[in-house]
């Protein structure tokens, strides 16, 4: 308050003020400036331009009269998507896969990265931690193909094993209740090594002093895992449970993409499959970018909730 | 040596607990593997063998045949070239812009640091989505062009910060003792903060590397021309082509080589290059994940 009544007493002297030892500092730290422009001028054209075309969410898009001069209708895009099956299916789907890849994905990294603690051979740890940590860096089409090519009706493995032990093949990428368990299994598969670092450097953190009055306790190897490595990493897990909360609605849709078609939909169509299709293959871009929106927005809520609550959980916030 | 000496140490249900979670370790390892050799021997097998149902875990009639029919194809090279440039352009550029942006973000004398900083934040939260973005590149004129795809994704707000935090970690020393021999913020940054940040900048380096050798979703929306896909794109166009329709797989058909081997021929050759930097990737990503930590 006093601040505002002393500019406005002497309006011109404090903007002058403020004029020149804003030239002044210019003057002597343009070189900064300089170096973060690029970045400020990248986040701008990339990233914050886009944000002024959601705009069309809430317009009749027409290419020719571009975004600005497009008429605004409201909320009808909305309306529209609320009342399309496939829309509203997106959503379950979506829910459902993050869902069910929260609950079985979830513990797999923690007990991975028990386990890696337990292994007290250093090379063979090493050798295991190097191959289980290579997926995450394999491509999202190099994987569907495998998938593909693994799960294949006639000459893929899984069906071949199948057929050893007398079942018949099955064609497992078009059958819609097979979609989830393929692609949580495959996502598991790829990503647990690398998400077990994360745990591997709490439980590193852990006190030695522990284990070894433990010891002197009389304590076994599997009663100081249960008793003193987990509940020493548990902040942890409860925060990366929360971050994997905030980001329930982030599918991998890129592997999605490659796996899926007309005969899955039903179970395997998120809602960014469901933007892709109607916008960027049917062209109907306002109504996907509503959808966008509407992910946008609910994505958001998601995360900034879940960093109030690890802030609190953990005094010390995300990011 | 000492494996078993420790062992001595151990109870008899320790040794059995430490046995069992190393069998399980293997087992997880084993499984984690599997794929790839399944994939590796596909290739190297007879396109008879494949389709007969007889490769489940080495080559079956070894032969080199599927690798042939993929390095005689333009299509293959063109595509891997085509890697090679968003990959080796894409990573320089991305540097270019990060490393001096995540400097001048880390330092005090900033105007209106707090500012700038969650301005790059804000886009780890919150994204227009891929629909105005494509519309974006779509009116920058960066459809089906090299400059869009190098330049369209060559910043995220995770590898700025990651280096940000990095570099505001560096002692004050420094820098004073930098700049009492007269040396400017470029100085600075070149001669004091980029060598310090090194483990830093080559975690972010790696991490454009494989995100841009990866990368395919956008090369395949943004570009239309065949001779500028990357390798991902025209790996997809196969697979896909093995669940789409059946016409392009017959006519690939041949006794020594099929579809299955030829599209596992091309991942082999894909994964190639990855498994020869992931050595580096691994050293980086122990080290640098966890100095720097992602905070604002």
């Amino acid at each position: 308050m006093q601040d505002i009544n002393n500019s406005l007493s002497t309006p011109d002297s404090a903007l002058t003020k403020q004029l020149k030892w804003f030239v002044m500092h210019f003057k002597k730290e343009w070189q900064l400036y300089l170096m973060l422009a690029p970045t400020v001028i990248w986040f701008m054209v990339f990233l914050y331009t886009p944000m002024y075309g959601l705009q069309i969410a809430f317009k009749d898009y027409s290419v020719f009269k571009g975004i600005g001069a497009s008429p605004w209708v409201g909320l009808e895009h909305f309306y529209t998507l609320f009342e399309n099956d496939q829309f509203i299916r997106a959503i379950k789907n979506t829910v459902m896969i993050s869902g069910a890849s929260l609950i079985f994905g979830f513990p797999v990294p923690i007990i991975l990265a028990l386990m890696f603690n337990e292994v007290i051979n250093p090379k063979f740890k090493k050798t295991a931690q190097t191959i289980v940590y290579l997926p995450h860096f394999i491509s999202a089409v190099i994987i569907a193909g495998i998938v593909i090519t693994a799960f294949a009706p006639s000459t893929g493995v899984i069906n071949l094993m199948l057929n050893a032990l007398g079942y018949d093949s099955v064609y497992f990428l078009t059958k819609p209740e097979w979609f989830r368990t393929i692609f949580i299994g495959t996502g598991i598969w790829q990503e647990a090594g690398f998400g077990s670092i994360v745990f591997l450097a709490a439980i590193a953190g852990v006190n030695p002093s522990l284990y070894e009055s433990a010891v002197v306790d009389g304590a076994n190897r599997f009663q100081m895992m249960y008793k003193i490595t987990i509940p020493c990493i548990l902040p942890t897990i409860l925060i990366m449970l929360i971050i994997r909360i905030g980001n329930i609605l982030e599918v991998g849709f890129e592997m999605i993409i490659m796996l899926y078609q007309p005969a899955t939909y039903e179970t395997a169509d998120v809602i960014s499959t469901f933007i892709y299709r109607q916008g960027l293959q049917a062209a109907q871009y306002d109504l996907a970018a509503a959808a966008g929106l509407f992910n946008a927005v609910i994505a958001f809520i998601l995360v900034i909730a879940a960093n109030t609550i690890s802030k609190r959980v953990s005094k010390t916030s995300l990011w | 040596m000492s494996l078993k000496e420790n062992m001595n140490l151990y109870s008899k249900g320790d040794k059995a607990f430490v046995y069992l979670n190393m069998f399980l370790v293997g087992m997880f390892t084993i499984s984690t593997l599997y794929p790839f050799i399944y994939v590796a021997s596909l290739s190297l097998s007879l396109g008879d063998a494949v389709t007969a149902g007889k490769v489940v875990l080495t080559p079956v009639d070894f032969t080199l045949a599927a690798y042939e029919k993929v390095l005689f194809d333009p299509a293959f090279w063109r595509s891997y070239a085509n890697t090679f440039i968003y990959t080796i352009g894409g990573t320089i550029t991305s540097l270019c812009i990060i490393i001096p942006g995540a400097y001048a973000l880390s330092r005090p004398q900033l105007f209106g640091r707090k500012y700038w900083n969650m301005l790059i934040a804000f886009t780890m939260w919150f994204n227009a989505g891929m629909i105005p973005f494509f519309l974006n590149m779509r009116d920058l004129g960066l459809l089906d062009s090299y400059i869009g795809i190098i330049i369209g994704f060559a910043c995220n707000a995770f590898n700025i910060i990651l280096l940000r935090n990095f570099f505001e970690a560096v002692p004050d020393s420094f820098e004073e003792a930098a700049r009492m021999d007269g040396a400017n913020d470029f100085q600075v940054l070149w001669k004091v903060f980029i060598p310090l940040a090194k483990p830093a900048i080559a975690t972010v380096t790696l991490f454009c590397i494989v995100a841009r050798w990866n990368g395919f979703f956008w090369a395949m929306i943004l570009l239309r021309d065949e001779d500028k896909v990357p390798l991902q794109v025209y790996l997809r166009q196969i697979i896909t082509q093995l669940t789409d329709d059946d016409t392009f797989a017959s006519t690939l058909l041949t006794a020594s080589y099929s579809f299955e081997t030829v599209s596992s021929a091309i991942m082999v050759c894909s994964i190639i290059p990855v498994l020869l930097i992931y050595p580096w990737v691994q050293k980086s990503f122990n080290k640098g994940i966890m100095l720097g930590g992602v905070k604002e």
